[in-house]
């Protein structure tokens, strides 16, 4: 199975006539009424709390001996009102909030936000800051796909893998630390660039970790790709076509999965993806082995966006990593001592906060789960007036129906991990 | 732009942030978003997102910038306080369509509702709207017509009001206790 690059959107053979998609509701798939009248048909709730359910998903699924005939997800479980509490907080106050929501993806969550207040401010990031962005939005991309891996593996029934993967995670997460002070939950990202400038040690550092992955990236494939049980499970199962995947409102990994050649990344670029070099792996074959395959050649892809970012980090070394406007950026703390009108800015700015220009806006990222999406709307106050993520894991949990019927249940196991599905995102 | 002009009940068409928006009449909605898949080849809805407008423009007269632009550090370019102009109404909902080819465009379709107004649903349109059009009633309280699963998609199945609404209170919630009846 080699990766089928082509420059056109579409254009890969149908996989299948017509749509699977259940109608007239699209997320459940309904038992038939004859498969129900044999009296075969027994319901099982599968979670909310099941290990491999990724979180607290929890699937209401109708079985006629092992064979999946309906199925629904119910979701809410982890939905924690980020959206409301955001309109509560100062713009930069609410910084902190995104990058609860997805929290493997937490740099890109924070950065697609403060996108959209860059956006609505008009204000110009300097070049090192959108590097850096960029070169942090791959290695968490990277974070992201290593935990999917790894949890894939456990799954599937290739317990080592998650061991090899998760080291590596941890490697990921010491250069997050090294920039941010924390793990997780950095918030680096502030309006106009970045909270401070990286560490002079980071960029050889991350270089060596990229370096490395590269080669434990053929270790993964090894252990998936030489496995036969790890085959077996996922080649032809969970199938969906290029046009039901548009339908169903897939993104990301799942569509270049179904033979889209889909990517936010090159098709609109935005930060710097445009200066620099890098394929988009797409497959065609629309089941879980393709989208496996999707993601772990994608780490490759972004090992080579990081590097070419870092080279220019470096080269913008000394250059400001936020921009020049006194009227949202914080002064520099040197200045605190010596200057009346950079208290009088720093106070400002700390207690009432910034003010945005009225306006609406959405903006779309390449997430590694997909397009992750932020849509904000302003009241030219301090604080924002609407904020809605698009999660990519919502719509994903609503298209597995789809994607399941006439599986078994062991199949259910292998789809919901080849889709990535991260309830924080979803129930937000 | 030129091509909108065509999509049945357009009220207008904003430009603004390099977005494009279309208002259209509650009422034909589902007209336009046809229109939109079948004639302009939107064939992708990302997301649907409602907002509540209630109190809106109350309490932020003279807010920075201006409809240029800022340039907050040069004296005398702030232009005039641009202050929030009326909706029309109180709720907007926006569905943020993508026409997923070769050259990909993006457009917001727009419409505006009062409290206990509907607005057709586009499930049949866009199988994706099924889960998204279940979070706006959820958190927003905006009815669907003819949605095939009008429930609550995040909220418990019997909750009380819609939270994202602007008249409902953060930290008023009622909490219930575990072993409470």
């Amino acid at each position: 199975m080699t990766a089928a690059r082509t420059d056109s959107v579409v254009g890969a053979p149908a996989l299948y006539e017509g749509t699977k998609i259940p109608s007239p509701i699209p997320s459940w798939l309904q038992v038939p009424e004859a498969r129900r009248e044999t009296g075969n048909v027994l319901q099982v709730n599968f979670g909310p709390n099941h290990p491999s359910t990724h979180g607290v998903l929890r699937l209401v699924v109708d079985l006629d001996g092992e064979e999946i005939v309906g199925m629904r997800a119910v979701i809410g479980y982890l939905h924690t009102g980020f959206e409301k509490s955001m309109e509560q907080k100062s713009w930069w106050k609410a910084i902190n909030y995104p990058s609860r929501i997805d929290y493997l993806a937490s740099f890109q969550n924070e950065m697609v936000f403060v996108l959209a207040i860059e956006k609505l401010l008009g204000i110009e990031v300097p070049a090192k800051a959108t590097w850096v962005r960029m070169a942090l939005s791959e290695l968490n991309r990277i974070h992201s796909h290593l935990i999917w891996l790894g949890t894939v593996g456990l799954e599937l029934g290739v317990q080592s893998l998650y061991f090899y993967c998760f080291d590596q995670r941890e490697r990921v997460l010491d250069l997050f630390e090294m920039v941010t002070g924390v793990r997780v939950h950095g918030r680096y990202c502030q309006a106009g660039g970045l909270a401070e400038d990286i560490p002079p040690a980071f960029v050889d550092e991350a270089r060596a970790y990229c370096t490395n992955l590269r080669k434990m990236i053929g270790e993964y494939e090894r252990l998936t790709w030489q496995n036969k049980m790890f085959q077996r499970r996922t080649k032809g199962i969970g199938v969906v076509s290029a046009e039901d995947a548009i339908r169903l409102g897939l993104s990301g990994p799942n569509l270049r999965g179904s033979g889209l050649n889909w990517d936010i990344r090159k098709r609109e670029p935005y930060l710097f993806y445009d200066q620099v070099e890098f394929d988009v792996p797409v497959y065609e074959r629309g089941d879980c082995e393709a989208r496996v395959r999707v993601r772990i050649d994608e780490m490759r892809e972004s090992l080579r966006i990081a590097e070419q970012s870092l080279d220019k980090v470096e080269q913008l070394a000394g250059e400001p990593w936020i921009a020049d406007d006194r009227k949202v950026v914080l002064p520099p703390r040197e200045e605190l001592q010596t200057s009346m009108e950079s208290l009088i800015h720093h106070f400002k700015l700390v207690s009432e906060g910034y003010r945005v220009p009225v306006g609406e806006v959405y903006v779309p990222i390449e997430g590694p789960r997909g397009e992750e999406g932020c849509y904000v709307v302003s009241d030219g106050g301090a604080k924002p007036w609407r904020v809605h993520f698009r999660a990519p894991s919502f719509l994903t949990i609503a298209a597995a129906p789809t994607l399941c019927q006439n599986h078994l249940i062991a199949d259910l196991i292998a789809i919901s991990a080849s889709l990535d599905t991260l309830m924080g995102d979803s129930d937000r | 732009m030129s091509g909108y002009k065509q999509v049945p009940g357009l009220l207008e068409v904003n430009e603004a942030l390099g977005e494009t928006t279309l208002v259209v009449e509650r009422e034909r909605l589902g007209e336009a978003a046809l229109y939109l898949r079948d004639e302009l080849g939107f064939n992708y809805l990302a997301d649907v997102a409602g907002a509540d407008y209630l109190g809106w423009g109350g309490e932020v007269a003279g807010s920075w910038g201006s409809a240029e632009g800022r340039d907050l550090n040069v004296p005398y370019t702030l232009g005039p306080s641009l202050v929030a102009k009326p909706k029309p109404k109180r709720f907007s909902v926006s569905y943020h369509l993508l026409a997923l080819r070769d050259d990909p465009v993006r457009v917001r379709l727009q419409t505006w509702l009062d409290d206990g107004e509907e607005v057709a649903t586009v499930v049949e349109i866009w199988p994706t709207a099924d889960w998204l059009e279940r979070e706006v009633y959820d958190l927003m309280g905006i009815v669907f017509a003819g949605h095939p699963n009008p429930v609550r998609v995040l909220m418990p199945e019997d909750w009380e009001g819609h939270p994202l609404r602007k008249d409902y209170p953060i930290g008023g919630e009622p909490v219930r206790f575990s072993g409470e009846e």
